[in-house]
């Protein structure tokens, strides 16, 4: 069900969703959603797993175009624009809008190379290593490689690795970063690390994160929409949003009862 | 009741037929692995001699070639004391390398088309059942095409290019196979988080997932080589029999080959042919295997651990 | 950040063009391979049908193929017989060799003897076959052939199939390995934990499940039997009535081919056109087989993917 947002501050809008809808072929994976997202934030979508959280997630930088039969329905609106609009390149809109994968996945290049295959494929190749250098100290990695930067990125632990796919997503300069579950495949050091980093990076880019983790949520979001499985005559399980608000309003006072339900732990 | 008794023969007729069954088993894999010894002991032990030392004709007299690499560069002869490999040696190598210059744009581009370009549908479907249609057809077939549209058609005539080139459709099946294997190891995630940076799928595939599979693609490749230089069959109507004892110099130049030179010894009558037919072996031999080591260590060398 | 938002389409580069139709024909290519093949074939063999000197009745049920004799006789008949003729004698010794060695390698075998004798037998395939037509001519003939066979000629089918069998081996054997360890290891542990032995969980249950995928490497092994050429061209010898004494001569279809081209036949000849009767034949026996085991594999494979 639709929430209206409880905001007093005028804030910019990122993304305007309208009643959107992702399918693969006749399975809808999720629903009837609709919210406003909003500028230098971090939004979270959280609830159980299989409720179509990540398949929403992809549909923000068209990755779900890969997937053949994947049919998005209704409007997703980013800055003003339809980002499905005939118009469209999905190739510029993800220049525009990063992601950060659940298992981190560096090329099997070197550090520096991870970092500038995205600078060259964006025509951004004047001062590439200051570039390169601006990006590893952003994702708070620079003093752990700067002096190993041709060494393999596969040689970097996992943690290590996670933050290296983040620093090459921020130095194409998005505006914003979308990230699927980007801890769950990290130990809670590594977790701690990306949670603080996470909060320097939100004051240049908005960032929406999926997790199935609701501490992490309610540590680090601004915002929340909480997603649960409903039934459907077919007998399958489709994901619908049930309450979006602020994070503070979701954790202490949620207005659905399922919200309430899964906070607490009695599901999920 | 006699329990002990009964338990005890079944164990010893079991413990038999068990041990009948893998000796049978045993017996099969030496077989294999004996004809293989027996066939290098024999090659090497005639033909060793007109490689590496003197060689002695036994009763009649006594010949010293008194530089034994004269047998790789001699030209052939009527007297197989003096016939050399030279010229087919040359062959050989002038058809690697236009096997190399046409395989590897061929096999590497239709293996990517089919592996990350093309759609699902039945045209691509079609394309891969003629594959492996074709790499189940005798090598001699690719000869009589090849004597129809590279000799003739093409107007190559009986030339080394056209041997190159019917050999490298000869083995462009299997490269392409070999290179989609090296293709699809590259896990998806990498194709991903191209795409996810705002690369085209293009650049995707071009910057990353090649280069990723290039060990692979390289080891197919020289096994698809290795097959290539021991074929005798296709290039048999390339006239690459008729007494060809000269070194090509163009593309267009009337060639032999190694197994070529090989297969003429061998039908020679006289027991001294033996001895220069095993030694054109042990060449034959010894370049398969240095081809098949280089890729052994290609692959260990490059081929990514994902 | 936010810079002002376009996210309207780049132009593709013209050298992403390129390429893109550069990789697309190469793998059109593959058609084009097919098609060339058959075309050829077809149009050189249909003018040897209707060359007056040539009957179809006669091709198909006279018993001698003598085409370079003064009034020749394209009686495809002898070939053909021979052909089978060796190939089963090939079969007979590499269906078991072949499939035993397979039980062996998946069922019985230590990890470590696997990574001895799998290369092993690679390196066998790679053999090439006029290496193996000089072992069968100059070893197995007079050591085993005419020691224990009274009665056999220096070119008999016997060393011939018994050397196109040893080859064929490494084919059957990795097929056949690959079916067999295809079958899900649940299947074993399960025999084995009620109590039966390695040898009957071997031919009782694995071997049945993966037997679409051993019948499928037979099927092909006899296909390879059949298109062999080099070997039995060095030792089979040339024989070109109808025999069915493999103690003697054998003429196969690939070496009437191999044959008819050493001599001097102009284009346009008829002994010209003979080749791509021959060649069609050849390509129609073995493209059927090929289907036909591609089938078999495909129709009776259990569907152990998870």
């Amino acid at each position: 069900m639709e929430t209206e947002i409880t905001t007093k501050k005028e804030l910019d809008h990122v993304f305007t969703v309208r009643d959107v809808s992702v399918s693969y072929g006749d399975f809808t994976a999720v629903k009837n959603v609709s919210m406003d997202m909003f500028k230098n934030n971090i939004t979270a979508f959280i609830g159980p797993s299989g409720c179509g959280k990540s398949t929403l997630i992809r549909s923000f930088n068209r990755m779900n175009d890969l997937i053949p039969n994947a049919v998005v329905n209704g409007e997703i609106n980013y800055q003003g624009i339809n980002l499905y609009d005939e118009e469209v390149d999905p190739v510029q809109v993800r220049r525009r809008i990063g992601m950060v994968f659940q298992k981190p996945n560096p090329f099997p290049k070197s550090i520096r190379e991870n970092i500038t295959f995205g600078l060259k494929v964006n025509n951004m190749t004047d001062n590439l290593d200051e570039r390169v250098e601006k990006a590893l100290t952003q994702a708070a990695l620079w003093d752990e490689v700067k002096n190993d930067l041709d060494k393999n990125a596969l040689d970097l632990s996992g943690g290590q690795q996670q933050r290296l796919c983040i620093a090459r997503t921020i130095a194409v300069e998005p505006d914003t970063i979308l990230m699927d579950e980007p801890c769950s495949a990290l130990d809670p050091v590594a977790t701690k690390k990306i949670e603080d980093l996470m909060q320097i990076l939100v004051k240049d880019f908005s960032i929406l994160i999926v997790t199935h983790n609701m501490q992490q949520a309610s540590r680090v979001s601004n915002y929340c929409a909480f997603f649960t499985t409903k039934a459907t005559d077919d007998g399958r399980r489709t994901g619908e949003l049930v309450e979006y608000s602020d994070t503070k309003t979701m954790f202490t006072n949620p207005s659905e009862s399922l919200t309430e339900e899964y906070i607490s732990g009695r599901f999920g | 009741m006699n329990n002990n008794s009964v338990f005890a023969e079944t164990k010893k007729e079991r413990e038999l037929k068990e041990l009948a069954f893998l000796s049978i088993l045993y017996f099969c894999v030496t077989v294999a692995i004996v004809t293989l010894m027996t066939l290098i002991y024999d090659v090497i032990s005639t033909g060793y001699s007109r490689l590496f030392n003197d060689y002695e004709l036994g009763l009649i007299s006594k010949v010293t070639i008194d530089n034994p690499k004269d047998f790789l560069t001699s030209l052939d002869s009527r007297d197989p004391l003096k016939a050399g490999i030279g010229p087919a040696f040359a062959g050989t190598v002038w058809l690697m390398i236009i096997v190399i210059f046409a395989t590897f744009p061929l096999g590497a581009g239709a293996a990517i088309y089919l592996q990350e370009f093309a759609p699902k549908n039945k045209l691509t479907r079609f394309i891969e059942l003629n594959l492996t249609n074709l790499a189940g057809v005798p090598s001699v077939i690719y000869g009589l095409m090849g004597l129809a549209v590279f000799v003739r058609l093409a107007g190559f005539g009986r030339s080394v290019l056209s041997g190159g080139l019917t050999l490298t459709l000869l083995i462009l099946p299997v490269v392409i196979v070999a290179s989609r294997e090296a293709l699809k190891a590259v896990p998806d995630t990498i194709r991903q988080g191209a795409l996810a940076l705002g690369s085209t799928k293009f650049q995707a595939i071009f910057r990353q997932v090649v280069p990723s599979a290039i060990p692979g693609m390289v080891t197919g490749m020289v096994l698809g080589l290795s097959r290539a230089i021991g074929e005798t069959a296709p290039l048999i109507f390339m006239g690459a029999l008729t007494y060809v004892n000269y070194y090509p110099d163009t593309p267009l130049s009337g060639f032999t080959a190694i197994p070529i030179q090989v297969y003429n010894w061998i039908g020679y009558p006289q027991a001294e042919w033996k001895d220069t037919s095993s030694a054109g072996i042990i060449l034959l031999l010894g370049l398969l295997l240095s081809m098949n080591a280089l890729a052994l260590i290609i692959r260990n060398k490059f081929e990514k651990d994902w | 950040m936010y810079k002002d938002l376009n996210l309207t389409k780049t132009k593709t580069k013209p050298l992403e063009s390129v390429v893109k139709f550069f990789i697309t024909l190469s793998a059109f290519a593959a058609i084009l391979i097919s098609i060339a093949i058959v075309f050829t074939l077809l149009t050189e063999a249909i003018n040897f049908f209707q060359d007056p000197e040539v009957t179809i009745r006669e091709y198909f049920t006279a018993t001698r193929w003598t085409p370079t004799f003064k009034n020749p006789v394209y009686g495809v008949l002898p070939l053909i017989s021979s052909t089978l003729y060796i190939a089963l004698i090939a079969c007979l010794i590499s269906f078991p060799l072949g499939l035993f060695s397979a039980i062996y390698l998946s069922e019985f075998a230590s990890r470590r003897t696997r990574k001895v004798i799998k290369p092993i037998m690679e390196i066998l395939a790679g053999v090439p076959t006029v290496v193996f037509g000089y072992f069968a001519l100059n070893w197995i003939t007079p050591n085993i052939v005419q020691r224990f066979i009274p009665g056999s000629g220096v070119f008999n089918a016997i060393s011939a199939g018994i050397a196109v069998g040893i080859m064929i081996i490494p084919t059957i054997a990795s097929i056949s390995d690959d079916a067999l360890n295809a079958v899900p290891k649940s299947l074993r542990m399960g025999s084995l934990a009620l109590g039966s032995t390695r040898r009957v969980t071997a031919l009782k249950i694995m071997l049945p499940a993966a037997l679409s995928g051993i019948i499928a490497s037979f099927i092909l092994g006899f296909s390879r039997a059949i298109g062999e050429t080099m070997i039995v061209t060095i030792a089979g010898g040339q024989y070109p009535e109808l025999n069915l004494d493999p103690r003697k001569a054998m003429y196969t279809i690939t070496s009437s081919i191999v044959n008819v081209s050493l001599g001097d036949t102009p284009h346009g000849t008829t002994a010209y056109n003979a080749l791509f009767a021959l060649g069609i034949t050849l390509f129609i026996m073995t493209f059927v087989l090929n289907i036909f085991s591609d089938y078999i594999a495909r129709k009776y494979r259990k569907e152990y993917e998870q």
